[in-house]
Protein backbone atom coordinates (compact mmCIF):
# COMPACT_ATOMS: atom_id res chain seq x y z
CA UNK A 1 0.00 0.00 0.00
CA UNK A 2 1.25 3.50 -0.86
CA UNK A 3 2.57 5.60 2.03
CA UNK A 4 1.32 9.05 2.95
CA UNK A 5 4.49 11.07 2.39
CA UNK A 6 6.09 13.01 5.22
CA UNK A 7 6.83 15.92 2.85
CA UNK A 8 3.15 16.09 1.94
CA UNK A 9 2.22 16.28 5.62
CA UNK A 10 4.56 19.21 6.16
CA UNK A 11 3.35 20.98 3.04
CA UNK A 12 -0.30 20.55 4.01
CA UNK A 13 0.25 21.63 7.61
CA UNK A 14 2.12 24.77 6.45
CA UNK A 15 -0.66 25.62 4.00
CA UNK A 16 -3.35 24.94 6.62
CA UNK A 17 -1.68 27.23 9.12
CA UNK A 18 -1.81 30.12 6.65
CA UNK A 19 -5.35 29.32 5.52
CA UNK A 20 -6.69 29.17 9.07
CA UNK A 21 -5.10 32.50 9.99
CA UNK A 22 -6.30 34.32 6.85
CA UNK A 23 -9.54 32.76 5.57
CA UNK A 24 -12.61 32.77 7.80
CA UNK A 25 -14.61 29.56 7.19
CA UNK A 26 -17.65 30.19 5.00
CA UNK A 27 -20.08 28.63 7.50
CA UNK A 28 -19.01 31.11 10.18
CA UNK A 29 -19.10 34.07 7.78
CA UNK A 30 -22.63 33.12 6.69
CA UNK A 31 -23.61 32.70 10.34
CA UNK A 32 -22.35 36.18 11.16
CA UNK A 33 -24.22 37.68 8.20
CA UNK A 34 -27.35 36.02 9.58
CA UNK A 35 -26.72 37.62 12.97
CA UNK A 36 -26.35 41.04 11.31
CA UNK A 37 -29.77 40.64 9.68
CA UNK A 38 -31.36 40.13 13.08
CA UNK A 39 -29.34 42.75 14.95
CA UNK A 40 -31.09 46.06 15.59
CA UNK A 41 -28.74 47.90 17.95
CA UNK A 42 -26.61 50.45 16.13
CA UNK A 43 -23.28 49.89 17.90
CA UNK A 44 -23.64 46.11 17.67
CA UNK A 45 -24.43 46.37 13.97
CA UNK A 46 -21.35 48.52 13.47
CA UNK A 47 -19.14 45.90 15.13
CA UNK A 48 -20.54 43.05 13.00
CA UNK A 49 -20.08 45.04 9.79
CA UNK A 50 -16.51 45.94 10.72
CA UNK A 51 -15.74 42.25 11.31
CA UNK A 52 -17.22 41.22 7.96
CA UNK A 53 -15.13 43.89 6.26
CA UNK A 54 -12.08 42.68 8.18
CA UNK A 55 -12.45 39.16 6.73
CA UNK A 56 -12.36 40.64 3.24
CA UNK A 57 -9.28 42.73 4.03
CA UNK A 58 -7.51 39.64 5.39
CA UNK A 59 -8.17 37.66 2.22
CA UNK A 60 -7.32 40.52 -0.12
CA UNK A 61 -4.02 41.26 1.62
CA UNK A 62 -3.26 37.64 2.57
CA UNK A 63 -2.68 38.80 6.13
CA UNK A 64 -3.93 37.25 9.40
CA UNK A 65 -7.48 38.35 10.25
CA UNK A 66 -6.57 38.90 13.90
CA UNK A 67 -3.16 39.61 15.40
CA UNK A 68 -3.92 37.34 18.33
CA UNK A 69 -3.39 34.25 16.25
CA UNK A 70 -4.23 32.18 19.30
CA UNK A 71 -2.49 29.00 20.34
CA UNK A 72 -2.25 27.04 17.07
CA UNK A 73 -2.83 23.32 17.47
CA UNK A 74 -3.60 20.22 15.42
CA UNK A 75 -6.26 17.54 15.39
CA UNK A 76 -5.29 14.39 13.53
CA UNK A 77 -7.74 11.76 12.39
CA UNK A 78 -6.32 8.63 10.81
CA UNK A 79 -8.17 6.11 8.73
CA UNK A 80 -7.62 2.66 10.21
CA UNK A 81 -5.39 1.66 7.30
CA UNK A 82 -3.30 4.83 7.21
CA UNK A 83 0.35 4.19 6.41
CA UNK A 84 2.49 7.18 7.22
CA UNK A 85 6.06 7.50 6.01
CA UNK A 86 8.20 7.52 9.14
CA UNK A 87 5.18 6.81 11.32
CA UNK A 88 3.48 9.13 13.79
CA UNK A 89 6.74 10.36 15.28
CA UNK A 90 7.67 11.73 11.84
CA UNK A 91 4.17 13.19 11.46
CA UNK A 92 4.56 15.09 14.73
CA UNK A 93 7.98 16.39 13.72
CA UNK A 94 6.56 17.62 10.41
CA UNK A 95 3.63 19.38 12.12
CA UNK A 96 6.01 21.18 14.48
CA UNK A 97 8.33 22.13 11.64
CA UNK A 98 5.46 23.44 9.50
CA UNK A 99 4.10 25.55 12.35
CA UNK A 100 7.48 27.07 13.15
CA UNK A 101 8.02 28.03 9.50
CA UNK A 102 4.49 29.37 9.00
CA UNK A 103 4.72 31.41 12.21
CA UNK A 104 7.57 33.36 10.62
CA UNK A 105 6.21 33.48 7.08
CA UNK A 106 2.49 34.36 7.50
CA UNK A 107 3.38 35.85 10.07
CA UNK A 108 1.56 34.60 13.16
CA UNK A 109 2.18 36.15 16.54
CA UNK A 110 4.61 33.94 18.49
CA UNK A 111 2.18 33.48 21.37
CA UNK A 112 3.60 30.42 23.10
CA UNK A 113 5.78 31.04 26.12
CA UNK A 114 6.93 28.95 29.09
CA UNK A 115 4.28 29.50 31.82
CA UNK A 116 6.80 30.49 34.49
CA UNK A 117 9.93 31.81 32.81
CA UNK A 118 7.81 33.39 30.02
CA UNK A 119 10.54 32.43 27.58
CA UNK A 120 9.31 32.71 23.97
CA UNK A 121 10.86 30.48 21.30
CA UNK A 122 9.34 32.90 18.75
CA UNK A 123 7.87 30.06 16.69
CA UNK A 124 4.78 28.81 18.59
CA UNK A 125 6.58 25.52 19.30
CA UNK A 126 7.68 24.36 22.74
CA UNK A 127 6.84 21.97 25.56
CA UNK A 128 3.43 20.50 24.72
CA UNK A 129 2.98 23.03 21.92
CA UNK A 130 1.35 22.60 19.50
CA UNK A 131 -1.10 20.19 21.13
CA UNK A 132 -1.88 17.28 18.82
CA UNK A 133 -5.13 15.37 19.44
CA UNK A 134 -5.78 12.05 17.72
CA UNK A 135 -8.79 10.06 16.72
CA UNK A 136 -9.36 7.14 14.38
CA UNK A 137 -11.96 6.10 11.85
CA UNK A 138 -12.63 2.63 10.41
CA UNK A 139 -11.13 1.92 6.99
CA UNK A 140 -9.06 3.97 4.59
CA UNK A 141 -5.45 4.90 3.89
CA UNK A 142 -5.83 8.59 4.62
CA UNK A 143 -5.19 11.08 7.36
CA UNK A 144 -7.15 14.27 8.13
CA UNK A 145 -5.18 17.16 9.59
CA UNK A 146 -7.15 19.99 11.13
CA UNK A 147 -5.58 23.11 12.54
CA UNK A 148 -7.39 25.43 14.92
CA UNK A 149 -6.17 28.85 16.04
CA UNK A 150 -8.20 29.73 19.09
CA UNK A 151 -7.57 32.62 21.44
CA UNK A 152 -6.71 31.45 24.89
CA UNK A 153 -7.80 33.77 27.68
CA UNK A 154 -11.55 34.31 28.01
CA UNK A 155 -14.89 32.66 27.38
CA UNK A 156 -14.35 29.15 28.78
CA UNK A 157 -15.32 27.67 32.11
CA UNK A 158 -15.87 24.30 33.80
CA UNK A 159 -18.22 23.23 36.58
CA UNK A 160 -19.26 20.00 38.27
CA UNK A 161 -23.03 19.90 38.26
CA UNK A 162 -25.13 17.10 39.73
CA UNK A 163 -27.95 15.06 38.20
CA UNK A 164 -30.58 16.90 40.25
CA UNK A 165 -29.40 20.23 38.81
CA UNK A 166 -30.76 19.04 35.47
CA UNK A 167 -31.42 21.30 32.51
CA UNK A 168 -31.86 24.27 34.88
CA UNK A 169 -28.28 23.83 36.04
CA UNK A 170 -26.99 23.70 32.48
CA UNK A 171 -28.92 26.82 31.52
CA UNK A 172 -27.75 28.77 34.54
CA UNK A 173 -24.14 27.90 33.93
CA UNK A 174 -24.54 28.82 30.27
CA UNK A 175 -25.95 32.23 31.27
CA UNK A 176 -23.13 32.69 33.80
CA UNK A 177 -20.53 32.26 31.05
CA UNK A 178 -22.42 34.56 28.64
CA UNK A 179 -22.53 37.36 31.20
CA UNK A 180 -19.14 36.81 32.80
CA UNK A 181 -17.13 36.88 29.58
CA UNK A 182 -19.58 38.75 27.36
CA UNK A 183 -19.19 42.06 29.16
CA UNK A 184 -16.81 44.35 27.26
CA UNK A 185 -16.63 41.58 24.68
CA UNK A 186 -13.89 39.64 26.45
CA UNK A 187 -15.12 36.46 24.73
CA UNK A 188 -14.91 38.22 21.32
CA UNK A 189 -18.52 37.23 20.66
CA UNK A 190 -20.69 36.37 18.79
CA UNK A 191 -19.07 32.99 19.11
CA UNK A 192 -19.60 29.37 18.28
CA UNK A 193 -20.31 28.15 21.79
CA UNK A 194 -19.30 24.59 22.52
CA UNK A 195 -20.67 22.65 25.47
CA UNK A 196 -19.02 19.51 26.79
CA UNK A 197 -21.42 17.51 28.90
CA UNK A 198 -20.35 14.42 30.80
CA UNK A 199 -17.27 12.25 30.50
CA UNK A 200 -14.53 12.52 33.11
CA UNK A 201 -13.71 16.08 34.16
CA UNK A 202 -10.89 16.45 31.66
CA UNK A 203 -13.01 14.90 28.91
CA UNK A 204 -15.85 17.33 29.68
CA UNK A 205 -13.33 20.10 28.91
CA UNK A 206 -12.06 18.37 25.79
CA UNK A 207 -15.54 17.65 24.42
CA UNK A 208 -16.60 21.27 24.87
CA UNK A 209 -13.49 22.59 23.13
CA UNK A 210 -13.95 20.17 20.26
CA UNK A 211 -17.68 20.96 20.01
CA UNK A 212 -16.81 24.66 19.62
CA UNK A 213 -13.87 24.27 17.25
CA UNK A 214 -14.52 21.16 15.20
CA UNK A 215 -18.18 21.46 14.18
CA UNK A 216 -19.58 23.91 11.63
CA UNK A 217 -22.31 26.52 12.02
CA UNK A 218 -25.69 24.93 11.32
CA UNK A 219 -24.61 21.41 12.28
CA UNK A 220 -26.79 19.57 14.82
CA UNK A 221 -26.04 16.67 17.14
CA UNK A 222 -27.74 13.49 15.83
CA UNK A 223 -29.25 12.84 19.28
CA UNK A 224 -32.55 14.72 19.09
CA UNK A 225 -32.66 15.56 22.79
CA UNK A 226 -29.16 17.05 22.56
CA UNK A 227 -30.03 18.87 19.33
CA UNK A 228 -33.10 20.44 20.95
CA UNK A 229 -30.93 21.70 23.80
CA UNK A 230 -28.46 23.16 21.28
CA UNK A 231 -31.30 25.17 19.74
CA UNK A 232 -32.59 26.23 23.12
CA UNK A 233 -29.23 27.44 24.45
CA UNK A 234 -28.49 29.35 21.24
CA UNK A 235 -31.84 31.09 21.43
CA UNK A 236 -31.34 31.85 25.12
CA UNK A 237 -27.86 33.33 24.59
CA UNK A 238 -29.18 35.62 21.88
CA UNK A 239 -32.06 36.90 23.99
CA UNK A 240 -30.26 38.23 27.07
CA UNK A 241 -29.97 41.71 25.58
CA UNK A 242 -26.22 41.67 25.01
CA UNK A 243 -24.28 41.67 21.76
CA UNK A 244 -20.73 42.09 20.45
CA UNK A 245 -18.31 43.88 22.80
CA UNK A 246 -20.93 43.62 25.55
CA UNK A 247 -22.94 46.41 23.94
CA UNK A 248 -26.72 46.22 23.96
CA UNK A 249 -27.74 43.80 21.22
CA UNK A 250 -28.92 40.34 20.31
CA UNK A 251 -25.81 38.73 18.79
CA UNK A 252 -24.00 36.46 21.24
CA UNK A 253 -24.16 32.93 19.84
CA UNK A 254 -23.60 32.20 16.15
CA UNK A 255 -24.31 28.59 16.97
CA UNK A 256 -24.30 26.22 19.94
CA UNK A 257 -22.83 22.73 19.74
CA UNK A 258 -23.11 20.15 22.50
CA UNK A 259 -21.11 16.94 22.73
CA UNK A 260 -21.85 14.36 25.39
CA UNK A 261 -19.90 11.53 26.98
CA UNK A 262 -21.05 9.06 29.61
CA UNK A 263 -20.12 10.23 33.10
CA UNK A 264 -20.12 9.09 36.73
CA UNK A 265 -23.65 8.30 37.88
CA UNK A 266 -23.39 10.87 40.68
CA UNK A 267 -22.33 13.84 38.56
CA UNK A 268 -22.88 15.93 35.44
CA UNK A 269 -19.63 17.75 34.60
CA UNK A 270 -20.00 20.57 32.12
CA UNK A 271 -17.67 22.87 30.21
CA UNK A 272 -18.41 25.82 27.96
CA UNK A 273 -16.07 27.27 25.33
CA UNK A 274 -16.41 30.26 23.02
CA UNK A 275 -14.85 30.12 19.55
CA UNK A 276 -14.55 33.79 18.71
CA UNK A 277 -15.17 36.31 15.91
CA UNK A 278 -12.01 34.85 14.35
CA UNK A 279 -13.15 31.22 14.39
CA UNK A 280 -10.11 29.84 12.62
CA UNK A 281 -10.03 26.25 11.42
CA UNK A 282 -8.78 24.58 8.28
CA UNK A 283 -8.65 20.93 7.24
CA UNK A 284 -6.74 18.80 4.76
CA UNK A 285 -7.20 15.15 3.83
CA UNK A 286 -4.03 13.43 2.67
CA UNK A 287 -4.52 10.23 0.69
CA UNK A 288 -2.08 7.36 0.20
CA UNK A 289 -2.03 8.11 -3.54
CA UNK A 290 -0.64 11.62 -2.92
CA UNK A 291 -3.82 13.67 -3.29
CA UNK A 292 -4.41 16.53 -0.81
CA UNK A 293 -7.93 17.95 -0.45
CA UNK A 294 -8.56 21.13 1.54
CA UNK A 295 -11.83 21.92 3.32
CA UNK A 296 -13.13 23.71 6.44
CA UNK A 297 -15.36 21.05 8.03
CA UNK A 298 -13.23 18.81 10.28
CA UNK A 299 -15.95 16.12 10.35
CA UNK A 300 -14.38 15.16 13.69
CA UNK A 301 -17.49 13.69 15.28
CA UNK A 302 -18.89 10.68 13.43
CA UNK A 303 -21.19 7.74 14.14
CA UNK A 304 -18.03 5.79 15.02
CA UNK A 305 -16.69 8.40 17.46
CA UNK A 306 -20.12 8.72 19.08
CA UNK A 307 -20.82 4.97 19.21
CA UNK A 308 -22.57 3.54 22.26
CA UNK A 309 -22.20 -0.19 21.68
CA UNK A 310 -19.48 -2.63 22.71
CA UNK A 311 -18.90 -3.87 19.17
CA UNK A 312 -18.72 -1.88 15.95
CA UNK A 313 -21.38 -3.87 14.04
CA UNK A 314 -22.12 -3.99 10.33
CA UNK A 315 -25.38 -2.12 10.82
CA UNK A 316 -23.53 0.73 12.47
CA UNK A 317 -20.76 0.65 9.89
CA UNK A 318 -23.29 1.26 7.13
CA UNK A 319 -23.97 4.66 8.72
CA UNK A 320 -20.34 5.59 9.12
CA UNK A 321 -18.80 8.47 7.21
CA UNK A 322 -15.33 7.69 5.92
CA UNK B 1 -14.40 51.59 5.92
CA UNK B 2 -12.87 54.98 6.70
CA UNK B 3 -13.65 58.38 8.13
CA UNK B 4 -15.95 59.21 5.24
CA UNK B 5 -17.73 55.85 5.10
CA UNK B 6 -21.50 55.57 4.95
CA UNK B 7 -22.14 51.99 6.11
CA UNK B 8 -24.89 51.26 8.60
CA UNK B 9 -24.15 52.76 11.92
CA UNK B 10 -24.91 55.90 9.89
CA UNK B 11 -26.03 57.57 13.10
CA UNK B 12 -22.58 57.14 14.60
CA UNK B 13 -20.20 60.08 14.18
CA UNK B 14 -16.94 59.42 12.32
CA UNK B 15 -13.77 61.36 13.01
CA UNK B 16 -10.23 61.50 11.66
CA UNK B 17 -7.70 62.37 14.36
CA UNK B 18 -4.12 63.50 13.84
CA UNK B 19 -1.54 62.01 16.20
CA UNK B 20 -0.01 63.46 18.32
CA UNK B 21 -3.46 64.60 19.44
CA UNK B 22 -4.18 67.94 21.10
CA UNK B 23 -6.63 68.81 23.86
CA UNK B 24 -9.06 70.55 21.54
CA UNK B 25 -9.54 67.46 19.40
CA UNK B 26 -9.94 65.20 22.45
CA UNK B 27 -12.49 67.52 24.01
CA UNK B 28 -14.76 67.12 20.98
CA UNK B 29 -14.92 63.35 21.16
CA UNK B 30 -18.16 61.80 22.36
CA UNK B 31 -18.73 58.26 23.62
CA UNK B 32 -19.48 55.96 20.70
CA UNK B 33 -17.77 58.12 18.06
CA UNK B 34 -15.94 56.09 15.44
CA UNK B 35 -12.33 57.27 15.14
CA UNK B 36 -9.56 56.77 12.57
CA UNK B 37 -6.00 57.89 13.32
CA UNK B 38 -3.24 59.43 11.19
CA UNK B 39 0.30 59.76 12.49
CA UNK B 40 2.69 57.88 14.72
CA UNK B 41 1.62 55.53 17.51
CA UNK B 42 3.64 53.02 19.53
CA UNK B 43 2.90 49.69 21.16
CA UNK B 44 3.49 49.13 24.85
CA UNK B 45 2.21 46.54 27.31
CA UNK B 46 3.41 44.72 30.45
CA UNK B 47 6.95 44.08 29.18
CA UNK B 48 7.56 47.74 28.37
CA UNK B 49 5.88 48.99 31.55
CA UNK B 50 7.90 46.60 33.70
CA UNK B 51 11.22 47.69 32.20
CA UNK B 52 10.58 51.42 32.29
CA UNK B 53 8.41 51.77 35.39
CA UNK B 54 9.24 48.61 37.34
CA UNK B 55 12.97 48.27 36.68
CA UNK B 56 13.59 51.99 36.27
CA UNK B 57 15.36 51.66 32.91
CA UNK B 58 15.41 54.79 30.73
CA UNK B 59 12.97 54.55 27.78
CA UNK B 60 14.80 53.62 24.56
CA UNK B 61 13.69 56.94 23.00
CA UNK B 62 12.18 60.11 24.47
CA UNK B 63 8.53 59.01 24.46
CA UNK B 64 6.98 62.49 24.36
CA UNK B 65 8.87 63.37 21.22
CA UNK B 66 7.63 60.31 19.34
CA UNK B 67 3.92 60.25 20.03
CA UNK B 68 1.25 60.61 22.68
CA UNK B 69 -0.70 57.52 21.65
CA UNK B 70 0.02 54.20 23.39
CA UNK B 71 -1.43 51.08 21.78
CA UNK B 72 -1.90 47.99 23.99
CA UNK B 73 -0.85 45.67 21.23
CA UNK B 74 1.29 42.78 20.11
CA UNK B 75 1.52 42.56 16.35
CA UNK B 76 1.55 39.36 14.33
CA UNK B 77 4.94 40.21 12.93
CA UNK B 78 8.31 38.71 12.04
CA UNK B 79 11.82 39.96 11.47
CA UNK B 80 13.30 39.18 8.05
CA UNK B 81 16.87 37.97 7.61
CA UNK B 82 17.88 41.38 6.27
CA UNK B 83 16.60 43.07 9.44
CA UNK B 84 13.40 44.47 7.89
CA UNK B 85 10.02 43.76 9.43
CA UNK B 86 6.97 41.94 8.17
CA UNK B 87 3.89 43.20 10.01
CA UNK B 88 0.69 41.30 9.20
CA UNK B 89 -2.24 41.86 11.52
CA UNK B 90 -2.35 44.12 14.55
CA UNK B 91 -4.98 43.92 17.27
CA UNK B 92 -5.14 45.01 20.86
CA UNK B 93 -4.70 43.02 24.04
CA UNK B 94 -7.04 43.37 27.06
CA UNK B 95 -6.20 46.66 28.79
CA UNK B 96 -7.63 46.12 32.27
CA UNK B 97 -4.45 44.24 33.21
CA UNK B 98 -2.36 47.41 32.96
CA UNK B 99 -4.33 49.44 35.46
CA UNK B 100 -1.60 49.40 38.10
CA UNK B 101 0.88 51.13 35.77
CA UNK B 102 -1.36 54.02 34.71
CA UNK B 103 -0.35 56.62 37.28
CA UNK B 104 3.38 56.38 36.69
CA UNK B 105 2.89 55.83 32.97
CA UNK B 106 1.09 59.13 32.38
CA UNK B 107 3.81 60.95 34.27
CA UNK B 108 6.57 59.29 32.28
CA UNK B 109 5.01 59.22 28.82
CA UNK B 110 2.67 62.21 28.66
CA UNK B 111 0.18 59.94 26.87
CA UNK B 112 -3.17 61.38 25.78
CA UNK B 113 -4.57 58.42 23.88
CA UNK B 114 -4.75 54.86 25.13
CA UNK B 115 -5.82 52.38 22.46
CA UNK B 116 -6.66 48.87 23.59
CA UNK B 117 -9.17 46.08 24.03
CA UNK B 118 -12.06 46.09 26.46
CA UNK B 119 -11.38 49.38 28.19
CA UNK B 120 -10.32 50.15 31.75
CA UNK B 121 -12.48 50.34 34.88
CA UNK B 122 -14.79 53.35 35.38
CA UNK B 123 -12.61 54.25 38.37
CA UNK B 124 -9.48 54.37 36.21
CA UNK B 125 -11.14 56.82 33.83
CA UNK B 126 -12.14 59.13 36.67
CA UNK B 127 -8.94 58.95 38.68
CA UNK B 128 -6.28 58.43 35.99
CA UNK B 129 -7.26 59.15 32.40
CA UNK B 130 -9.46 62.22 32.81
CA UNK B 131 -7.14 64.01 35.30
CA UNK B 132 -4.31 63.45 32.82
CA UNK B 133 -6.36 64.74 29.90
CA UNK B 134 -6.40 61.33 28.22
CA UNK B 135 -9.14 59.36 26.48
CA UNK B 136 -9.46 55.66 25.74
CA UNK B 137 -10.20 54.31 22.27
CA UNK B 138 -11.24 50.68 22.02
CA UNK B 139 -10.51 48.49 19.04
CA UNK B 140 -13.56 46.86 17.47
CA UNK B 141 -14.73 43.25 17.47
CA UNK B 142 -12.46 41.90 18.54
CA UNK B 143 -10.49 42.29 16.44
CA UNK B 144 -10.13 43.90 13.07
CA UNK B 145 -6.49 42.84 12.76
CA UNK B 146 -6.35 42.97 8.98
CA UNK B 147 -7.94 46.43 8.70
CA UNK B 148 -5.57 47.84 11.32
CA UNK B 149 -2.56 46.08 9.80
CA UNK B 150 -3.43 47.50 6.40
CA UNK B 151 -3.33 51.02 7.86
CA UNK B 152 0.33 50.77 8.83
CA UNK B 153 2.34 52.77 6.30
CA UNK B 154 5.71 52.08 7.82
CA UNK B 155 7.43 50.53 10.81
CA UNK B 156 9.40 53.54 12.06
CA UNK B 157 11.40 51.56 14.59
CA UNK B 158 11.29 48.60 16.96
CA UNK B 159 12.89 49.01 20.37
CA UNK B 160 13.99 46.32 22.82
CA UNK B 161 13.24 43.53 20.37
CA UNK B 162 16.01 41.42 21.88
CA UNK B 163 15.11 42.16 25.48
CA UNK B 164 11.33 41.77 25.18
CA UNK B 165 10.71 39.58 22.11
CA UNK B 166 8.48 40.29 19.11
CA UNK B 167 5.23 40.34 21.08
CA UNK B 168 6.31 42.69 23.87
CA UNK B 169 8.79 44.96 22.07
CA UNK B 170 8.00 48.63 21.49
CA UNK B 171 6.85 48.95 17.88
CA UNK B 172 6.72 52.53 16.56
CA UNK B 173 4.23 52.63 13.72
CA UNK B 174 3.38 55.32 11.18
CA UNK B 175 -0.33 54.85 10.42
CA UNK B 176 -2.92 56.29 8.05
CA UNK B 177 -6.69 55.95 8.46
CA UNK B 178 -6.01 53.55 11.34
CA UNK B 179 -9.33 52.20 12.56
CA UNK B 180 -12.11 51.72 13.19
CA UNK B 181 -11.76 52.60 16.88
CA UNK B 182 -14.61 53.53 19.23
CA UNK B 183 -14.44 56.31 21.81
CA UNK B 184 -14.81 54.38 25.06
CA UNK B 185 -13.91 57.09 27.58
CA UNK B 186 -14.28 60.81 27.02
CA UNK B 187 -12.46 63.88 28.32
CA UNK B 188 -14.63 63.87 31.48
CA UNK B 189 -13.92 60.21 32.20
CA UNK B 190 -17.34 58.82 31.22
CA UNK B 191 -17.40 55.23 29.93
CA UNK B 192 -19.40 53.70 27.10
CA UNK B 193 -18.94 50.17 28.48
CA UNK B 194 -20.28 51.34 31.84
CA UNK B 195 -23.34 52.89 30.21
CA UNK B 196 -24.03 49.81 28.09
CA UNK B 197 -23.49 47.53 31.10
CA UNK B 198 -26.18 49.38 33.01
CA UNK B 199 -28.65 48.79 30.19
CA UNK B 200 -27.70 45.10 29.94
CA UNK B 201 -28.02 44.72 33.71
CA UNK B 202 -31.67 45.76 33.61
CA UNK B 203 -32.49 42.34 32.16
CA UNK B 204 -30.11 40.08 34.07
CA UNK B 205 -32.44 38.87 36.79
CA UNK B 206 -35.19 38.16 34.27
CA UNK B 207 -32.83 35.91 32.28
CA UNK B 208 -32.35 33.65 35.34
CA UNK B 209 -35.97 33.68 36.41
CA UNK B 210 -37.40 30.24 37.16
CA UNK B 211 -34.04 28.43 37.00
CA UNK B 212 -33.30 26.74 40.31
CA UNK B 213 -29.81 27.19 41.78
CA UNK B 214 -27.36 24.26 41.61
CA UNK B 215 -27.07 21.83 44.54
CA UNK B 216 -23.44 22.74 45.23
CA UNK B 217 -22.32 26.37 45.28
CA UNK B 218 -18.83 27.45 44.27
CA UNK B 219 -16.44 28.45 47.00
CA UNK B 220 -16.23 32.22 47.34
CA UNK B 221 -18.49 32.82 44.35
CA UNK B 222 -20.12 36.17 43.85
CA UNK B 223 -23.88 36.30 43.96
CA UNK B 224 -24.24 39.70 42.34
CA UNK B 225 -24.74 39.18 38.62
CA UNK B 226 -24.30 42.85 37.89
CA UNK B 227 -20.65 42.61 38.92
CA UNK B 228 -17.99 42.62 36.26
CA UNK B 229 -15.00 40.32 36.47
CA UNK B 230 -12.71 43.09 35.18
Amino acid sequence: MAMIKADAIEEAAYELTAKAAIEIPQDYRDGLRGMLKGEEAELSRFVLEAMLENYEAAEQDRRAMCADTGVPRFFVKAGNEAQIEGGFVELETRLRRALARATHDVPLRPNRVHPLSRKDNNNNVGIGAPEIDYTFEPGGNWVDITTVHKGGLFGSDYRMLFPGDGIDGIKRFFLDVMYEFGRRGLACQPAIVGVGLGGSKDIAMTLGKQAACLRTVGDRNPDQQVAALEDELKEMGNSIGMGPMGYVGSSMVVDCHIEVGCCHTGGMPISIHSFCLSSRRAVARLHGDGRIEYRTDPNWFTPYSRRESVEWTEAEQSLAVV
Amino acid sequence: MDGSGTESGGGLRRKRLKVPVDDAALRELELGDIVFLDGVIYTGREGLYQRILGDGIEPPVPLREISNANFHCSPAASVNDDGTYNVGAVTATASFRFSKWLDAWFETSGCKLIIGKGGMSPEDYKTQLAPNGAVYLTTVGYGTGALLGRAIKRVVDVHWLEELGIAQAMWVLDVENFGPLIVESDFEGNSLFEQQNKLVNEKVEAAYEGLKPPALARYGETTNREDEVV
